[in-house]
């Protein structure tokens, strides 16, 4: 259990003596996929702040904050899989110009700074009025958030709405850069014959969007369920219809570059055939496809094409996405995981179970996922998230405006 | 003498070779001795001459010869020893290939073959047509994709041709054992960095050949100076022998050559 290399745990055929170890491991798995529910979450804002999906008002702040909850994690599970994290910074400092990781630490501290100024920006108004209203640590707090403006003139929200179209505008290309780009890391390892496919960072984006729009299906309905609160239907209704179009590109990609494989049959295929249909058969065709795309799959095509009930949507809706929120945990782990079973003899593959308590290990993975809740929480009683309990919105509201 | 080596490196970045010098690598007790006071004969002609941190003028290559070597795995305990190599994680390992009349290929290496090829396969169901043995190592290619990858520049090319990996900067990523073809590259659990075969470079530039080439009981393992034309591996690689290398494809250029290198060989 020295935690830098989980050891498989038994070997098909002839794996390489150094390939006997699974160097990236579920925090690797972790890592893709909270980037990309973040940037999947800010595709879902953007519908609503640049594209003027109405429809999506509800849930347009609260998608991004909740992209910057998980953007706060997505670096613990690489921190946590590093042998040495105190050097960590060095890849900003001295990075390598041909290293595809090397450009992480910049892309992610980009898109931070545009995911939380487009947040201060469009909370500006309600923590102005926020700050009136609370006192002591709190006042502080807001006074700091509200960059110290408390100017509420209809020319300076004016300027305010200029400035979120701009980032909200230049996100969207950022958040396809992030997420696209994790793809490469993996997309561009040559000595890896499932890894090394263009088709990569599209499919990463894509499961990307789609991890990101149903997870904010289901914390939005989870949310207003706690509270008591009626779901807005119509909303709910304009989410599954996008989920049900990046899923279907999204899924198809991922077949077709299967497919593709297959269909060229190089040399390298011969391996990808061993371990599709021998260590991955379970978790590929089982469960991320067989259960967790085509089933989902159906329900979404069923939401989508019939005029179905509010109670059916209730009920269906967070189902089909926490389907879906699994699926792309599955590809993941899928893509991670099962690249390294594949030996580079070409001749073997290993088999690797996580083990719990491992540095990597799955209670680790547990942690982390639970992280970006409980920051969401904590964001929650700074950030009003819904246009209910903001204090701006509601006082604008009685004032008539 | 050491003095002045000492601090012409220290104005090098790369910690490693600093530590080579400095004799703090394990098993090479002819480091903490001045260059000038060394009693064993220089193995590889024109080496002691040289000065400054870098090799001269000389391009290194490594040949295996596939036809010559018997599985002793003289060579992996050699290089266990020389690096205190943990357990489970290998430099340098030699592989059995077993062809049988059906054309089966029957590959293994149980514990990277350190402990030797003793006893025959027992679970090979048609009578045995062909049987051989393969060395692996760093290829030190040309073209690294290690070195691509690291995003701290800690995996480096050195200017004399070698990949090195710089333990005081490697953050143990991993990404440069997910791209080498070979797997050669490991974590090391006792340093937590990278660690892979260095064609024993601290050897090397005191004169010496690497630990498994001067093990090995039937010179499977060679190693010179492709520039000097009365090298051993001059005359190997310029006359006409079957050599080649492994994965030609994946665009390294290795510097690691097989004599009689077969087709299964991945
Ligand atoms: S064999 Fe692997 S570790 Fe050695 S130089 Fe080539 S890519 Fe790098
Ligand atoms: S493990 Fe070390 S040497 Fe390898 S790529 Fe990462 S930082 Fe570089």
């Amino acid at each position: 259990m020295h935690g830098l290399a989980e050891t498989a745990t038994g070997a098909i055929g002839y794996a390489f003596p150094n390939d006997l170890h699974v160097h990236w491991s579920l925090m690797i798995v972790l890592y893709p996929y909270i980037t990309g529910i973040v940037a999947g979450a800010f595709i879902v804002s953007s519908l609503y702040h640049v594209f003027h999906v109405k429809a999506l008002k509800p849930i347009a702040r609260f998608s991004l904050v909740f992209a910057l909850a998980f953007l706060a994690c997505a670096t613990l599970p690489l921190l946590n899989h590093l042998g040495h994290p105190e050097r960590a910074f060095n890849m900003m400092l001295t990075p390598s110009p041909t290293s595809a990781m090397a450009g992480f630490g910049y892309i992610y501290s980009a898109y931070a700074i545009v995911l939380i100024l487009e947040i201060l920006f469009i909370y500006r108004p309600t923590l102005v009025v926020l700050k009136d209203q609370a006192t002591g640590f709190m006042r502080t707090v807001y006074n700091v958030l509200s960059i110290g403006s408390d100017n509420l003139s209809s020319r300076s929200l004016h300027l305010d709405h200029k400035i979120i179209s701009f980032l909200a505008g230049l996100g969207i290309p950022m958040a396809c850069v992030l997420h696209g780009y994790v793809g490469f890391i993996f997309g561009g390892v040559k000595a890896n014959p499932m890894w090394a496919t263009p088709l990569m960072p599209v499919i990463f984006l894509l499961s990307a969007c789609v991890s990101g729009i149903a997870g904010i299906i289901v914390a939005y309905m989870f949310i207003m369920k706690i509270k008591g609160r009626p779901v807005d239907l119509e909303c709910i209704r304009t989410c599954i219809k996008y989920l049900w179009g990046f899923f279907i590109l999204d899924f198809t990609f991922e077949m077709l570059e299967l497919f593709s494989h297959a269909y060229m049959a190089t040399h390298h295929w011969h391996a990808l055939h061993e371990l599709y249909w021998g260590p991955l058969y379970i978790s590929f065709w089982v469960l991320q496809v067989g259960i967790f795309s085509v089933i989902p799959f159906f329900i979404l095509t069923f939401m989508n094409l019939f005029r179905i009930g509010d109670g059916l949507v209730k009920f269906l809706a967070p189902v089909v996405s926490l389907m879906i929120l699994f699926q792309v945990l599955l590809m993941r782990w899928n893509v991670v995981i099962g690249g390294q079973l594949m030996s580079k003899s070409e001749r073997g593959s290993v088999i690797f179970q996580p083990q719990w308590l491992e540095k990597e290990g799955i209670l680790p993975a547990i942690i982390i996922m639970v992280l970006p809740l409980v920051i969401l929480y904590i964001l929650s009683k700074v950030f009003p998230f819904w246009q209910e309990d903001d204090p701006y919105v509601s006082g604008s509201a009685a004032s008539g405006e | 003498m050491m003095d002045a080596i000492q601090s012409e490196i220290s104005r090098d970045r790369r910690a490693f070779i600093k530590k080579v010098l400095g004799g703090t690598i394990a098993g090479s007790l002819l480091l903490v001795i001045p260059a000038g006071a060394m009693d064993v004969p220089e193995q590889i002609p024109g080496m002691r001459e040289q000065e400054g941190p870098f090799i001269k003028g000389k391009k290194f290559v490594f040949i295996v010869d596939i036809t010559r070597c018997i599985g002793c795995g003289s060579c992996c305990v050699a290089d266990k020893n020389e690096y205190q190599v943990p357990d489970g994680n290998y430099r340098t390992w030699v592989e059995r290939y077993v062809i049988d009349d059906h054309d089966n290929v029957y590959v293994d290496s149980p514990n990277g073959g350190l402990d030797g090829y003793q006893k025959p396969r027992t679970d090979i169901p048609h009578p045995v047509r062909d049987t051989f043995f393969v060395p692996k190592l760093c290829n030190m290619c040309e073209k690294p994709s290690c070195v691509q990858v690291c995003p701290v520049g800690a995996t480096y090319q050195t200017k004399d041709g070698f990949v090195l990996i710089d333990q005081k900067r490697c953050v143990a990523c991993s990404y440069c054992v997910q791209a080498c073809p070979y797997s050669v590259r490991f974590i090391n659990p006792k340093t937590k960095t990278a660690d892979k075969c260095t064609w024993c470079y601290h050897r090397v530039r005191k004169g010496l050949l690497p630990a498994c080439v001067n093990v090995c009981p039937v010179q499977a393992r060679k190693f010179g100076d492709v520039n000097d034309r009365n090298s051993e591996v001059y005359k190997i690689l310029h006359q006409p022998h079957v050599v080649s290398v492994l994965k030609p494809g994946m665009g390294n250029k290795p510097s690691l050559h097989y004599v009689g290198l077969r087709r299964e060989v991945v």
